[in-house]
């Protein structure tokens, strides 16, 4: 049975996935995933999730090629440096 | 507590340690050769830490303790001589005999005299916590396994038997210290 782990790395900060174990129950996915992601210091807390609990979503239809509806329908690297040459001119 | 049992503890933690690590690479799953592994190096730490403890004592330092007495010096149980590999049934049995008898001499130096040591043992004991759990969780996982528990059965008569060695011993020393003998006196 696969487990997924996510990390957090400081108190306040978002989880981030750190890898997954391999362990036929809770008892031994919660040892593993502290050996594995946690033992050194390098998580203050630990998510650990049956992969099949995890709904994953890979299809983004977009069949009417909508931009606008997108982050990148908007460079703002173009803008902002504009913004700096302006800023810096006055 | 004298130089000579904070030794018998010392030299149980070294030689489990070593034992255990003996599964490094070859353990049945992945993850569990990672477990195994971090718990073969905390024993040594906690070895490390006992020795230097014993050291003082009588006047000598943690290496030459660890690695410089000849082989019947060493106070060890039988039950962490063993070599186990590759029997996993047999090397779970004394995992969670040994974490049960240790929890035990544990509690005990927790509450002794000596300051340093009784916080010393405290420290050493919320490592264990870890390894405590660790072989609760194989065990209730191989109860009622005809191997495990004949494992058990095995080996708990072993555990207080410090005066002899078993056979295999000798060549744990020898591999143990063979670097250290390699050049006399030589620091790292």
């Amino acid at each position: 049975m696969i487990w997924e782990v996510f990390r957090q790395e400081r108190k306040g900060q978002a989880f981030a996935h750190a890898g997954s174990v391999e362990a036929p129950d809770l008892a031994f996915a919660d040892d593993y995933a502290r050996e594995q992601f946690g033992r050194r210091g390098e998580s203050v807390a630990l998510w650990v999730v049956p992969r099949e609990s995890v709904h994953a979503i890979e299809d983004f239809v977009d069949e009417l090629h909508k931009n606008y509806h997108r982050v990148d329908g908007y460079p703002l690297k173009e803008k902002l440096a504009k913004a700096r040459e302006r800023a810096a001119a006055t | 507590m004298s130089a000579q049992q904070l030794l018998e503890l010392a030299d149980d933690e070294l030689i489990l340690g070593w034992r255990n690590s003996e599964w490094t690479g070859i353990a049945p799953m992945l993850e569990e050769d990672v477990a195994f592994s971090s718990i073969a190096q905390n024993e040594i730490g906690h070895a490390r830490a006992l020795y230097e403890l014993a050291a003082r004592e009588v006047g000598t330092t943690a290496d030459e303790l660890a690695f410089d007495r000849p082989p019947d010096e060493y106070r060890c149980s039988k039950l962490v001589q063993l070599r186990l590999v590759p029997d996993w049934a047999r090397t779970i049995a004394r995992h969670v005999i040994y974490e049960r008898a240790d929890q035990g001499r544990l509690e005990a130096l927790k509450s002794c005299d000596d300051t340093e040591l009784a916080s010393l043992a405290a420290k050493i004991d919320r490592e264990e916590a870890y390894h405590r759990m660790h072989a609760q969780m194989w065990a209730e996982r191989l109860a009622g396994e005809p191997r495990f528990e004949e494992a058990l059965a095995e080996l708990e008569p072993l555990v207080d038997l410090r005066d002899e060695h078993v056979p295999e011993f000798a060549g744990l020393w020898e591999e143990m210290t063979e670097v250290r003998r390699s050049v006399a006196g030589a620091t790292w």
